[in-house]
């Protein structure tokens, strides 16, 4: 059957983001000194065929790791949903 | 005369002047093919190769002649990474490490002096460490970042353009035969073009005879 994953990457913590920093004084040029930070991730949804959700889960997991997100660099969170 | 493999992918665009710099025995190589031509070096270059899409060099690095490209590294030829294939070959896993977004957001396109860190490569070879050399960058992601201690090939001098780790410039992998950095030697290799500091390194692989460089394990 055919699942829906929804794949978030983003920095890992204390990794420098100057692309949300960037953002973050913008927001602030607008006078909305409320926002304290701004990081920028990526947002990737996928359409996988799979048995199972836990077998579209294993799969997306690897995508993750050897494409979508560098390891290096960033950290992912995903949803498998039917 | 050496002969060298350029490797192009959609988006490169400096393997004109890679193949231009390193002159006769420059072969251009379409990212498609399994196999690499009969050479003595590989040269990956700069540009945006697959857009930059999801990340600069995440998408080449599937490329199907990166498959040869590891397989020639694995044996020791000189492999050259120059700013985007720099960026390709720390996304294959041949050098350690990540470049990210520039720490200043600008891109930065400007003539900046870098320092040999270890002249114990195939592609500083001929250089002490120490070396001072002029070369051009022109990049957006090119702070240099590893969890690891890594061997550093070349280092910034004066202003860190970019925000890297340590000022890194360039590094090497444990053999030395493979060494990616984000300045672009094959931009300084005319003295009417600014400098000729670049065919010091193309010239360190490029200027060696062909019988010893084949299959070289630095």
């Amino acid at each position: 059957m055919t699942f829906t994953a929804d794949v978030r990457v983003h920095f890992k913590p204390g990794t420098l983001d100057p692309q949300g920093q960037a953002v973050l004084r913008a927001v602030h040029s607008m006078g909305l000194q409320a926002v304290a930070d701004v990081r920028v991730g990526k947002s990737v949804r996928l359409q996988v065929e799979a048995p199972d959700a836990k077998a579209a889960g294993a799969l997306v997991e690897r995508l993750c790791r050897e494409i979508l997100a560098n390891p290096v660099l960033e950290d992912y969170t995903f949803e498998v949903h039917a | 005369m050496s002969r060298c493999a350029v490797v192009v992918f959609p988006g490169s665009n400096c393997d004109q002047d890679a193949l231009w710099a390193w002159g006769e025995g420059a072969v251009p190589v379409w990212h498609q093919e399994s196999r690499l031509p009969d050479v003595d070096a590989v040269i990956l270059p700069g540009g945006f190769a697959y857009g930059d899409y999801l990340r600069a060099g995440a998408l080449a690095r599937f490329s199907p002649i990166m498959a040869d490209v590891r397989r020639v590294a694995a044996d020791g030829m000189p492999v050259l990474g120059i700013c985007n294939g720099f960026q390709v070959l720390c996304e294959a896993g041949l050098l350690p490490g990540a470049l990210a977004k520039n720490a200043g957001i600008a891109f930065r396109c400007q003539s900046v002096e870098v320092e040999v860190a270890d002249g114990d490569t195939a592609w500083t070879r001929g250089m002490a460490p120490g070396t001072r050399l002029r070369l051009p960058i022109a990049h957006g992601e090119g702070r240099y970042w590893s969890p690891d201690a890594v061997r550093v090939a070349f280092r910034y001098v004066g202003e860190n353009p970019n925000g890297s780790m340590d000022a890194i410039a360039g590094v090497r992998n444990a053999a030395g035969n493979v060494v990616g950095l984000m300045p672009h030697p094959e931009r300084a290799a005319a003295s009417v073009l600014g400098g000729c500091d670049g065919l010091r390194i193309l010239g360190a692989v490029r200027d060696r005879p062909a019988v010893a460089l084949k299959g070289a394990r630095a």
